[in-house]
């Protein structure tokens, strides 16, 4: 096939990076099958996809995945134990029901699981509310707080802190900001975006 | 081009051909036919490789005339939308096959057909029927045609349970299976519904027990049948948008039993175009058919069980307003798929349309379709 290798957004690419090759995936608001399609066809997994939009589902099937139309809040536990090496849930994180729930699903159905998220610890954010006083608009949090599907926001160590009282391994974490990979320097502060390894203990 | 396939010119393929296979071909029931004739067109060439065959399944009353003129009623094909020249289906690139289910009365053995053994017409000697068998004798079929593995197989309602069988009967000869408003078994409902539409066949005078001439059929109990029956392809807002209240050819309420709604006038005529095409012992027993379809009866009541290791892809499209096969239905299917790792797709689409959506204008059908049948290269 001779097609240029796509560019995956930033917070894609941080995700695609920690996908071994060959494994098998399962993309939880896969979209419309940007990173799926990248993964097959740059890493040669076995692609799967649950996105809630019907149009994103068509899309994405006619990039030639397999892609489910689904609520990661519900058909998750259609999902056998152990049916996938890494499920990815990627900028979805905020917007379920039940977060903690849904990670547990993702570490059920895999042993890995990589989920990405926008920092609320994030100094812009921080700014916004204590001195602004108002709910943050920001890049990575676009819409205002009584129209945003983001109902679970959470901070680096929110999240690093929930990890811990599950009892999961956090085998890496990469950090963004503006689309940009950055240093761990108080990333709780500074990372736009996070992107976390979890694996089962 | 070069002649792909040495076959092309074959007396097998084309418009409204017959097949007289030799029996005794063994039912799901026990019983068996002594000879199986089956009534079937293709479109477009079979592969020198044979790896473009698609077989399209159709719904209870439809028939074999997919995308070529129905030569009875004179009416084109019933699914243009999706097959033919520049479609998802298309004879430029595939070799497409639809027959008349066992059972039917479009030119395959059915109650209808002539029991050898008897010089007379089976009627209701005709053994019960299952989805199985209408599918088993596809593959006998495929055989005749020379069609080893199918690239893809394709049906919507009853079309759709037919191609999810074929995973489960045959998984060896299908690579990819696209299942529209469809189930993987009928409910209370859907068994409920039929029932109506056969008591109205049987309580017909006419019916005779399936003994009636052909010249004089049990016309009004069948169009009562279809009129039940054509209300669960519809949804309430689609009645609602195209009749509403409305009166039929009047301006005020006659206090009488006319069809004086437009509802009831269209309804009326759908029972008595029907008749003219269709029998009713077909009627009955595909009906019957339908409610003895459950693909997780023969595996312990696992779904999951009846597509255990399957390697086929699957599409399982649904559309929102459809009550007859609901969503639910095929998320069950999907469900059941994903359980058993196998590459599945599923979308929901909008339609207010109801069970119909699928012979109707649906862009995004299409989309999914072409985008999964050019995926499985």
């Amino acid at each position: 096939m001779i097609a240029a290798t796509p560019r995956l957004r930033p917070d894609l690419a941080a995700i695609a990076d920690v996908v071994p090759w060959g494994a098998r995936v399962l993309d939880i608001g896969c979209g419309d099958g940007a990173l799926l399609a990248f993964l097959r066809d740059q890493k040669a997994v076995d692609a799967r996809g649950i996105d809630v939009a019907a149009a994103n589902v068509a899309t994405a099937v006619t990039r030639g995945l397999s892609v489910v139309q689904g609520d990661a809040d519900i058909d998750l536990p259609d999902y056998p134990d152990d049916g996938f090496d890494m499920a990815i849930l990627s900028d979805t994180l905020q917007a379920v029901r039940a977060p903690a729930d849904v990670l547990a699903q993702l570490l059920r159905i895999a042993r890995r699981a990589v989920v990405s998220f926008p920092n609320f610890g994030h100094w812009r954010v921080r700014a916004s509310l204590v001195l602004g006083g108002r709910m943050p608009v920001t890049r990575n949090l676009p819409v205002s707080w009584h129209e945003t599907s983001n109902i679970h926001l959470c901070t680096i160590d929110d999240f690093r802190a929930l990890a811990a009282a599950r009892g999961y391994h956090i085998e890496a974490e990469t950090y963004l900001s503006g689309g940009v990979r950055q240093s761990a320097l108080l990333p709780n502060l500074f990372a736009e975006q996070a992107v976390f390894v979890l694996a089962r203990r | 081009m070069p002649d792909a396939a040495p076959c092309n010119d074959d007396l097998r393929f084309g418009f409204d051909r017959r097949v007289v296979l030799p029996g005794p071909f063994a039912l799901v029931s026990g019983q068996s036919l002594s000879q199986l004739e089956i009534a079937y067109e293709t479109y477009g060439r079979l592969a020198g490789d044979g790896s473009n065959a698609i077989l399209v399944c159709h719904a209870l009353t439809m028939d074999q005339y997919v995308a070529g003129q129905n030569p009875r009623t004179g009416k084109p094909g019933w699914w243009p939308r999706l097959v033919g020249p520049g479609k998802p289906i298309d004879p430029d690139r595939h070799f497409i096959i639809c027959s008349n289910v066992l059972g039917g009365c479009s030119g395959s053995t059915g109650p209808a057909s002539v029991d050898p053994a008897t010089g007379a017409p089976y009627a209701m000697a005709f053994p019960v029927i299952s989805i199985r068998d209408m599918v088993n004798a596809q593959a006998l079929l495929l055989d005749h045609l020379g069609v080893g593995r199918l690239a893809a197989i394709i049906g919507g309602s009853m079309g759709g349970m037919q191609a999810l069988d074929w995973a489960v009967a045959w998984p060896d000869r299908v690579e990819s299976v696209i299942a529209i408003a469809a189930a993987a078994r009928h409910s209370a409902q859907n068994i409920a519904f039929h029932e109506v539409g056969r008591q109205a066949i049987m309580a017909d005078p006419s019916w005779k027990s399936g003994q009636y001439p052909a010249e004089a059929p049990p016309a009004a109990g069948l169009a009562v049948a279809r009129m039940a029956a054509h209300i669960t392809y519809l949804s309430e807002a689609g009645l609602t948008e195209r009749f509403g209240r409305r009166l039929q050819n009047r301006e005020a309420l006659g206090f009488g039993f006319d069809a004086e709604f437009q509802v009831e006038s269209y309804l009326r005529h759908q029972g008595l175009a029907f008749v003219e095409r269709f029998d009713a012992n077909s009627y009955l027993y595909i009906t019957r058919a339908l409610d003895y379809f459950d693909l997780a009866a023969a595996h312990d009541g696992s779904l999951a069980g009846a597509f255990a290791g399957t390697k086929a892809r699957f599409a399982i499209i649904s559309f929102t307003s459809d009550w007859l096969y609901p969503t639910a239905e095929s998320r069950r299917i999907v469900r059941a798929l994903n359980a058993a790792g196998a590459r599945v797709s599923f979308v929901e689409l909008e339609s207010p349309f109801g069970h119909d959506a699928f012979l109707l204008e649906a862009p995004e059908m299409n989309r999914v379709v072409d985008g999964f049948l050019r995926a499985g290269g």
